[in-house]
């Protein structure tokens, strides 16, 4: 048994309300930067729809993550000598266009321009030719809120596995919101398809990082990641990637994606897991047995044999004690309501999602008394299909994900009898052997989803930086000063110095 | 003076910008140290002139080092004859010369023409396209072209042994004085481009990534200074 500790992540799509503030402070605090514009190491999607890049689930074409071949788990994109033969270009990685052309507008046009005449305007200006661009046509967030209707959702890789015809009358009509960050895989293929081994996983938190040292900009993680969640940056010519704001989480604070929340739809927590069965888990037959094979190699951290393990090998206590009050460790493995995001990619993704409730789609004639009975088949009726969510979420397992949803729709029964009743004894039963829960689970779980505060959402142990050497010196200092271009050398094409 | 100047001094002065430079570069420039790519702005014409310009320059790379590097005593004690060797050298140095020349000029065209590419060009980015395309076309000029119209040229008798004989610190350098001109401007230019490699995009060809194969598919760093028993 070889324990490590990971950070993770749940996000609440429930109570995702597609805001943004996630994406935008994140932008502010991690790619406000030449060579980034057009990277979001958080996004927030609205499906269905074709994502960012477009069609980033489309694995035929971008050849992300792992593949079964005769029993034995390869990159889809090809193992090391394919990808050394194939060094001097790369035939599967997204360009510019498929994420989209960053402009910014002419703004200083409205100060100088002389009055009469039209209203002046501020032309759109790309931010990577220093050209005006007449008609954006792609940009961050273009099909938000299925904007786009009928010439968006069909694109959606989701959408076109579905059997049946998603009915875009407007009655009919479904969305969700699908918030995005890297997933910090237990079996990371960004790092396995990095030639330089520059990306790395970091032993004592799990968070994947890229050592800009070693990058040599071969660009193999970025469409090696199936979550396409590492980017190129066109300036410095290297891979840059979401790093779970580790300068904070070592602080014991949450990611700023999370702290600045609006729905509070974000928990963070440590959870153990043994990283000798990670390989068979990800190497099981059938796509859809990979979620049971995830869940296998987390460890219980209230085990008495497990804490002395890790214990033995490194991990000190305050960090088995996080693991203990993890939030990420009941919703995900105790409660099993969060799911992760495409397991079918083999990667062990670690940032699990809560599925969302929808209404339903027939009319209910008896709401006011809808009780134990009438909840169960409206998990059926929902107007998000339960075979869209599990094509998100449970590589196709409907059951998956009506279990979950189930659990949720029984959660809001057994609460709402708790206030306003009409959940007699037989009925209350008969609720929770159908949704397979407690009503002491059901308590903690609403406490959990509804009233959480702060620490409760966020259980962070610090990285225990109080050991390093040279503390003193490291006391303010910032660990990406190399990175961001020094004041003054601004590469922008239309203002890089010396040229202008 | 020619042969000391061009012959000596001018080839030790620039395998030592190749060296210190190249170190510099690493240790003290390193996150410059990439292959600056520029797939992400357009995917067109790439894999054409990336894929055969590169399989061209390692072809290029082996024949000179059967032409100059390689002896000919070597040659002459394995039974293979003058003939026996133009013949491969004419025809497989060809194929490969046209293969680096036809992807540098697509590259080169792919530079001007893409806007996002030609605007995120450096003078160092065309200076090493020009510059290996003078030196390539030159070289595949005087295989294809050279050898079999004017003088079937051999080299192994001069730039061989004067190339070798830097190495080891005692140039021959006597010997360039006869070879013509078209060969010495190649070497020349040559030489000008192995001192341009560490301030230019070519550095890249050192990082090539052989270990790769070898190594384990996931990778577990613990931050500098991370202290694991700390409690």
């Amino acid at each position: 048994m070889r324990i490590k500790a990971q950070v993770a992540m749940v996000m609440h799509l429930d109570k995702c309300i597609g805001c943004h503030t996630c994406s935008v402070t994140c932008k502010n605090v991690w790619t406000n930067r030449p060579g980034m514009e057009y990277v979001w190491y958080n996004n927030v999607e609205t499906r269905p729809g074709l994502g960012y890049p477009k069609q980033w689930e489309n694995t035929d074409r971008y050849k992300g993550g792992w593949v079964l071949r005769k029993g034995k788990l390869q990159l889809r994109a090809g193992g090391p000598v394919a990808k050394l033969a194939n060094i001097f270009y790369n035939p599967h990685m997204a360009e510019l266009d498929d994420f989209y052309e960053p402009w910014t507008y002419d703004f200083e046009h409205l100060h100088w321009r002389e009055k009469g005449g039209s209203l002046p305007v501020a032309r759109p200006k790309s931010m990577i030719t220093g050209e005006f661009i007449d008609q954006p046509e792609w940009g961050s967030n273009w099909d938000d809120d299925i904007a786009g209707g009928s010439e968006v959702v069909p694109l959606d890789p989701n959408v076109q596995k579905l059997q049946e015809h998603i009915a875009m009358e407007y009655e009919k009509t479904f969305m969700m919101y699908l918030p995005r960050i890297c997933e910090h895989c237990l079996n990371p293929s960004c790092v396995a398809s990095c030639p330089t081994g520059a990306l790395y996983k970091r032993d004592e938190d799990g968070i994947v990082l890229v050592d800009h040292d070693a990058c040599r900009g071969w660009r193999f993680c970025q469409n090696g990641c199936p979550y396409h969640k590492v980017y190129y940056n066109w300036n410095t010519h290297k891979a840059e990637k979401c790093n779970f704001c580790y300068p904070r989480t070592e602080a014991g604070l949450p990611t700023i994606c999370s702290e600045t929340c609006v729905g509070r739809i974000r928990y963070i927590g440590v959870v153990l897991y043994d990283a000798d069965k990670v390989k068979a888990a990800a190497s099981v037959e059938d796509p859809k047995e990979l979620y049971e094979a995830q869940l296998s190699v987390f460890l219980d951290p209230f085990d008495p044999e497990v804490i002395e393990k890790a214990q033995e090998q490194g991990i000190n206590h305050s960090w088995i004690q996080s693991a203990q009050d993890s939030p990420i460790y009941k919703m995900a493995m105790k409660w099993k309501i969060a799911l992760p995001l495409h397991p079918e990619y083999r990667t062990l993704p670690m940032v699990w999602y809560v599925p969302p409730l929808s209404p339903i789609m027939n009319h209910i004639t008896n709401e006011h008394e809808l009780s134990a009975d009438g909840y169960i088949p409206a998990v059926d009726q929902m107007r998000i299909p339960l075979e869209y969510l599990a094509s998100i979420l449970a590589a196709d397992d409907t059951k998956v994900i009506r279990k979950v949803l189930l659990k949720m729709a029984a959660m809001r029964v057994y609460m709402r009898s708790k206030t306003v009743g009409g959940l007699d004894k037989t009925k209350l039963d008969k609720l929770l052997k159908e949704a397979d829960t407690t009503a002491e689970e059901l308590e903690e779980m609403a406490r959990l989803l509804a009233v959480a505060k702060y620490n409760e959402r966020f259980v962070i142990p610090t990285g225990r930086r109080e050991m390093d050497e040279d503390l003193h010196y490291k006391t303010g200092a910032c660990s990406i000063e190399d990175l961001a271009p020094p004041e003054g050398m601004v590469t922008y094409p239309f203002g890089r110095s010396g040229t202008e | 003076m020619e042969e000391l100047f061009w012959w000596i001094i001018f080839p030790y002065v620039c395998g030592t910008i190749l060296i210190v430079a190249s170190f510099y570069r690493f240790v003290f420039r390193g996150k410059s140290w990439t292959a600056p790519s520029t797939e992400i702005f357009g995917k067109k014409w790439l894999r054409m002139a990336s894929v055969v310009f590169h399989y061209g320059i390692i072809f290029a790379f082996i024949g000179h080092v059967m032409g100059v590097l390689i002896p000919i005593e070597v040659y002459e004690s394995m039974g293979i004859d003058e003939h026996t060797y133009h013949l491969f050298a004419i025809a497989g140095g060809g194929v490969a010369g046209l293969m680096v020349v036809f992807g540098l000029v697509v590259m080169l065209i792919r530079k001007f023409s893409l806007p996002r590419v030609r605007v995120h060009t450096s003078f160092g980015d065309y200076f090493a396209i020009v510059l290996l395309l003078l030196v390539a076309g030159l070289g595949t000029y005087m295989t294809l072209i050279y050898n079999t119209t004017v003088v079937s040229y051999e080299y192994r008798f001069t730039i061989g042994p004067w190339f070798r004989s830097l190495f080891t610190f005692n140039p021959l350098s006597q010997l360039m004085l006869g070879v013509p001109t078209l060969f010495k401007v190649h070497v020349i230019l040559a030489f000008v481009l192995f001192a341009a490699i560490p301030f230019t995009r070519l550095v890249h060809m050192f990082s090539f990534p052989l270990r790769y194969p070898t190594r384990a598919p996931q990778q577990y760093r613990s931050r500098d200074g991370y202290n694991k028993n700390s409690r």
